[in-house]
């Protein structure tokens, strides 16, 4: 197993931060948008250094859908920015009428997204966003692992041309990929090689998974582990060309079982390689309050249940 | 242009719209009707398009150039209309309106790539909000264009109308002009009784809009004049409402004021009806 270590702990949605302060340094036409959560979504930085380029929406997500629709036709690249229950269902509509059917380069970037947002609770903890906004058509759709990946994911999906879903989290974890990383859209990135089960996983369950690829090992186990940041266009040449060689999948994320990577992955093995396949997933319910790491161990999300769901992978091989 | 020659237009945009909508038995004349006079004005009078050798040209994003949103997309007939007569693009193309591979699509798209239409609209209470987006554009782009946007008054009732209502003015949008189509009907009956809007003059003004109202919204002069009177109050600090006062299914008379040709195609002795009230002025497609 490849060693993954780290010196510290950082929150993706700061990567995102991160990510928008460069580009308000390299590109004049990226606009910030943002729903009164301008701390939450770290945009201190892009504000103060280009004040006439971010526009604060007040608690109006719906009209800030539009707006930003609005700000493509003259070229800008408008990045608009919650937290991800407001910047998808509540603006489903909005979204699929002004900027997917209307095919606008829209980027909305969604924070606290899944269960480890935490204390809030399952009012806020958004664990259908990634279904709603991979089944609207020419919607691309990325959740990053970390936060060097999330900064550079920011930077990437400015150079692309058409709406993006950027999905990302609240709670401090280890920052573990590179700091230079290039990030390519719809490329799945293998986190190590192995033989005997295929975890393929997104965003923060990507470190959940090393952990159990660990555990696994040291049961003599030799577990393949690949990143799917991007959900949609989904990377299914690297998923195939894995389940060759293992035989078995494990899907792990922090969104329901139903709609999101599991089935996308699922619908890829049934067209072309019927394997086992395995869901690490929060099956079919709302969260609650408590810390992060309680709410991934008691909704099944923690490397322990990615450790058990890839024994049952193996054994139904 | 002069007034006797957009009225002439008007007439003949008015026949486009109930042949349209007789061709394919479906769509919406009555809205469209109202509204004839006003994107007639437009188009052939007040807004400044791009042209090339007078020919007008067609590119997303309209830079330099007046822009045209319609939030209430299921007039979609008089907008194509105007379109097509304007040179956007053949005449001859409004007889596939709402028909299988169709660059006319029921409520208006960029989907096909029709040269004219920015934004989907449809689903209502979104366009005001995408206006307010390209306005903005404009400004950060020093670009002095106008955008010019039109709601109907039952869409008054959607929320999100009103989270774009308090955003124009916070922000200063004054190259904005936006039209509420009050012709006081929706599906289901009268506005007033299907969900009053009660004042919606006092309650722009509350939110601190700039608000004048043309009081005869089908009569092309009024129309020409109170749009002259818009564009004199922009780039004042606040965005500007005009109260269109208009009559659903204006100029065919069965048709008139009434929420019953909302959504209701003419059969055949009711075209022949209506089009013995419309002039053939530029030849129908």
């Amino acid at each position: 197993m490849k060693k993954y270590t780290f010196t510290e702990k950082k929150d993706t949605r700061s990567g995102f931060g991160a990510g928008m302060h460069v580009l308000g340094q390299q590109n004049p036409n990226v606009v910030a948008l943002c729903a009164d959560l301008v701390g939450s979504l770290k945009l201190e930085p892009f504000i103060k250094e280009n004040p006439e380029r971010f526009i604060q929406c007040g608690i109006s997500e719906a009209n800030m859908i539009g707006v930003s629709a609005g700000l493509t036709i003259g070229g800008k690249i408008p990045f608009a920015t919650t937290f991800a229950n407001f910047a998808t269902g509540r603006v489903y509509d909005q979204i699929r009428q002004s900027v997917a059917y209307s095919n606008k380069n829209v980027k909305i970037c969604a924070s606290h997204a899944g269960l480890t947002l935490g204390e809030d609770g399952a009012t806020h903890q958004i664990l259908e966003d990634i279904g709603m906004m991979k089944m609207l058509p020419g919607m691309t759709v990325i959740n990053p692992c970390d936060y060097n990946q999330t900064k550079a994911a920011t930077i990437a999906i400015a150079d692309h041309d058409g709406p993006v879903y950027l999905r990302f989290g609240r709670p401090v974890i280890p920052v573990f990929t590179d700091a230079d990383q290039k990030f390519e859209i719809g490329k799945a990135w293998m986190v190590n090689e192995g033989t005997d089960v295929s975890i393929i996983a997104t965003g923060h369950m990507v470190w959940e998974a090393i952990q159990a690829g660990e555990i696994l090992e040291a049961e003599g186990i030799n577990a393949e582990i690949i990143n799917i940041h991007t959900i949609k266009p989904l990377d299914e040449e690297a998923i195939l060309k894995s389940v060759e060689k293992t035989g078995c999948v494990v899907t792990a994320e922090e969104h329901n079982r139903i709609g999101g990577l599991g089935d996308s992955v699922a619908q890829v093995l049934v067209k072309n390689k019927l394997v086992p396949q395995e869901y690490v997933a929060v099956n079919d319910s709302f969260g609650e309050s408590g810390t992060p790491a309680q709410l991934l161990q008691k909704y099944g999300l923690d490397a322990k249940h990615i450790v058990e769901a890839a024994k049952r992978a193996i054994a139904r091989k | 242009m002069e007034i006797e020659q957009l009225e002439k237009v008007a007439s003949q945009v008015r026949r486009d719209i109930v042949r349209m909508v007789h061709g394919c038995q479906s769509g919406h004349p009555g809205g469209s009707l109202g509204c004839t006079e006003l994107l007639v004005a437009l188009y052939f009078e007040r807004m400044k398009l791009k042209e090339n050798d007078g020919k007008v040209v067609f590119d997303m994003d309209g830079k330099d150039e007046d822009l045209f949103f319609l939030s209430n997309g299921h007039i979609s007939p008089v907008w194509y209309s105007v379109l097509a007569r304007r040179g956007y693009f053949p005449v001859s193309e409004l007889a596939t309106f709402r028909k299988l591979d169709s660059r006319l699509q029921g409520h208006p798209t960029t989907h096909e790539h029709l040269e004219g239409i920015r934004i989907a609209s449809g689903s209502l209470g979104q366009g005001l909000s995408v206006a307010l987006g390209a306005a903005t554009a404009k400004k950060l782009n020093n670009d002095k264009g106008i955008v010019y946007v039109l709601m109907g008054d039952g869409e008054q009732q959607e929320g999100q109308v009103w989270e774009a209502a308090t955003f124009a003015p916070h922000h200063q949008v004054d190259n904005l002009i936006a039209f509420i189509d009050l012709n006081g009907q929706q599906i289901d009956g009268p506005t007033v009784k299907v969900m009053n809007n009660r004042d919606l003059g006092a309650k722009y003004e509350a939110f601190g809009w700039e608000v004048i109202s043309i009081e005869e919204g089908n009569d092309m002069a009024a129309v020409t004049k109170g749009l002259y009177e818009a564009k004199g109050r922009l780039g004042h600090g606040r965005p500007i409402m005009v109260l269109l006062h208009t009559g659903m299914g204006y100029g065919v008379d069965f048709m008139m004021g009434s929420h019953k040709w909302h959504g209701v195609a003419p059969n055949d002795e009711q075209l022949a009806a209506a089009l013995a009230q419309l002039d053939e002025t530029l030849g129908d497609y």
